[in-house]
């Protein structure tokens, strides 16, 4: 019988607290390739595990500055180029009456920037993920908080690793199979 | 310590959610709603009234497709009638989701997380009901698509210098914001009924939309960041949407409209006819589901004491409006404040100041800001009065201008009348399937509020 890789063991903890502490403690055991898993956002959470720099607000920043651009150089190129309507005598470059569609566009760019890179940088929609495998990891979304260590991770071995997580005072500790 | 100088202090205030409660109940407790409670005869009844008086609302839509805007009561010279009116009015109860959802969050008011699901998905309806007005009204509707940016084989482009213009990228720029707003805000908690579920169809359905949530450390960073930055984005779109609006007024020349003092008017104005909006919401749901734990008496107060402090900026609105009518010393000006006390629409200026300035006073009582049926009726008042106050500034500015040669009157037809009910029977059915189908209360953020959700120091 063939074995079914595993993708790493999970740690099944109570409170926040306990897996900040967990998290923490297995990142200074140098494993690096760890992830935490809680039903609610956790600001310690992701320095415990050695993720410091997400890049959305950059993405935010480039979509944002894309959308003043191009709002504002559609407008001056319909305006100036394409469509010129002389209304009154006014410029047809009038600035001023440009600036409330350039501050929507922007505004639209950063959102859907803001939107659009973070579901991409998350690697979402991904309707698999091998943590699903496990039964209990249904407790994420409710009350149940989970720190993983891939097998990817260099100091990984499966008796090992689980001697370590032991230690760590788990409610349950699982294999996840990939 | 006596009544009269009792202050109050953030420890006599009533809690944000009440206490008992752990992750699993909260969870439990607002999935239960979706998932596993009946479908009762008075979440029937409602829908099925909300759904007919939708109806109405196609056929009257159908009939003005097939007749042209001549079957409503707009005529020069009122050429805005109630759809103006309806598009002002229903885009400003929008305003309060935002804030909510938004302001609340970057003023870290935690109390917001109880009602910025429902409030959102009040805003996103809200600009639903709203966008129909504007594009029904355009004589040719179906060529509404003429309004954006495209290279067409006619070498055409939209205006850029005109503010209705402005109106279509600002309304559609905040329709499209507020849906990914309240998207984002809901995946956690798809992620969660996705995996409560027990119907496979619910599970999958659910699982869909969740995308594959997974609660990772890494993903709530992300998200977090995003969602801060959505929030910090959608505040000053929020603020632009109704300036923009009031913009549709204020650039013009008619007496009563070509004013400054518009855009931050029409902001507050917003605000205060959203949170009513809220209030009506609020008070049945948090009855009819048994949700007083989360949404408490602080959410009552705290709601009554903006309305309280935007009806005021309103008042001013009113007051400056008044005063600049004899400042200015334009004989059309004084001719409007003349007009909107004693005109042939004096009972509706008189019947606004009641609704808005009047009635609202009462929420200086401590007492009529906790109890809920109060509440209900204030919040019916106050929309009323800002319905009011949209048909004033509409009609009364438009009906009487320059010339007396150009005078007129305006009167709404049965199908103007059934366009509006209409809107409301659709907002009202879209509430009751939302309440059915997705977690009115944000589960997730609720989790945040309990004490163990911080992590204590080692």
């Amino acid at each position: 019988m063939k074995r079914t890789p595993i993708y790493g063991l999970m740690a099944e903890f109570d409170s926040p607290t306990d897996l900040v502490v967990a998290a923490r403690k297995t990142y200074e055991a140098g494993y690096k390739k760890i992830d935490a898993y809680s039903p609610f956002p956790i600001e310690e959470l992701s320095e415990a595990i050695g993720f410091h720099y997400n890049g959305v607000p950059l993405v935010v920043l480039v979509g944002g500055i894309l959308g003043c651009l191009g709002g504002y150089l559609l407008q001056w190129w319909i305006a100036t180029v394409s469509y010129p309507v002389n209304v009154g005598g006014r410029p047809y470059h009038s600035a001023p009456a440009f600036i409330v569609v350039t501050f929507e566009m922007t505004i639209l760019f950063a959102v859907l920037a803001a939107v659009f890179g973070m579901l991409a940088l998350n690697g979402l929609p991904m309707p698999y993920h091998p943590v699903f495998n496990v039964p209990r990891f249904a407790f994420a979304t409710k009350d149940r908080f989970f720190l993983i260590v891939f097998s990817s991770d260099p100091r990984y071995s499966s008796t090992g690793t689980r001697t370590f997580l032991e230690g760590l005072k788990p409610r349950s500790i699982s294999e996840v199979p990939s | 310590m006596d009544e009269q100088t009792h202050i109050e202090t953030p420890r006599d205030r009533a809690p944000v959610i009440e206490p008992g409660h752990t992750f699993a109940t909260i969870t439990d407790k607002i999935s239960s709603i979706v998932l596993t409670r009946p479908v009762s005869n008075g979440w029937l009844f409602g829908f099925g009234i909300s759904f007919l008086i939708t109806m109405i609302l196609l056929y009257a839509i159908g009939y003005l497709f097939a007749r042209g805007v001549g079957i409503w009561g707009v005529n020069i010279p009122v050429g805005w009638g109630f759809a103006i009116v309806n598009f002002v009015w229903w885009i400003g109860i929008g305003h309060a989701g935002t804030l909510i959802s938004a302001i609340l969050l970057l003023l870290r008011q935690a109390w917001r997380n109880s009602i910025n699901r429902f409030a959102e998905a009040m805003t996103i309806f809200a600009v639903a009901c709203a966008g129909m007005f504007p594009v029904l009204h355009l004589g040719r509707p179906w060529l509404a698509y003429w309004l954006f940016p495209y290279p067409n084989t006619m070498n055409y482009w939209p205006q850029f210098r005109s503010p209705l213009v402005w109106d279509v990228f600002a309304v559609s720029t905040y329709a499209t914001t507020s849906i990914l707003f309240w998207f984002i805000g809901l995946v956690p908690d798809l992620a969660t009924l996705r995996d409560r579920a027990e119907n496979p169809w619910a599970q999958k359905i659910y699982g869909l939309l969740a995308m594959g949530w997974r609660g990772s450390a890494r993903h709530w960073s992300r998200y977090e960041t995003a969602y801060l930055l959505l929030a910090g984005l959608a505040t000053p779109l929020v603020l632009s949407v109704h300036t923009v609006v009031s913009f549709d007024f204020a650039i013009g020349i008619v007496p009563g409209w070509h004013t400054t003092i518009f855009p931050p008017y029409f902001v507050a104005g917003a605000i205060y006819s959203g949170f009513a909006m809220v209030l009506m919401l609020a008070i049945p749901i948090r009855k009819f589901y048994g949700l007083e734990d989360f949404i408490t008496e602080r959410h009552l107060q705290n709601s009554a004491k903006v309305m309280l402090a935007t009806g005021l900026i309103v008042a001013y609105g009113y007051g400056i409006e008044a005063f600049m009518g004899w400042y200015s010393g334009n004989r059309y000006d004084a001719f409007l404040l003349w007009n909107r006390l004693h005109g042939p629409y004096h009972f509706w200026y008189w019947s606004l100041l009641t609704c808005n300035i009047g009635i609202p006073q009462l929420l200086w009582i401590p007492r009529m800001r906790n109890r809920p049926v109060p509440l209900f009726l204030i919040s019916a008042v106050i929309l009323t009065g800002m319905w009011l106050e949209r048909f004033i500034i509409v009609v009364v500015s438009l009906h009487r201008d320059f010339l007396t040669s150009s005078w007129g009157m305006y009167y709404p037809t049965k199908w103007d009348w059934a366009t509006f009910i209409g809107t409301l029977g659709f907002f009202t059915a879209c509430m009751f399937l939302f309440l059915r189908l997705l977690p009115g209360i944000s589960i997730f953020e609720m989790r945040t509020l309990l004490p163990e959700a911080e992590v204590k120091p080692e």
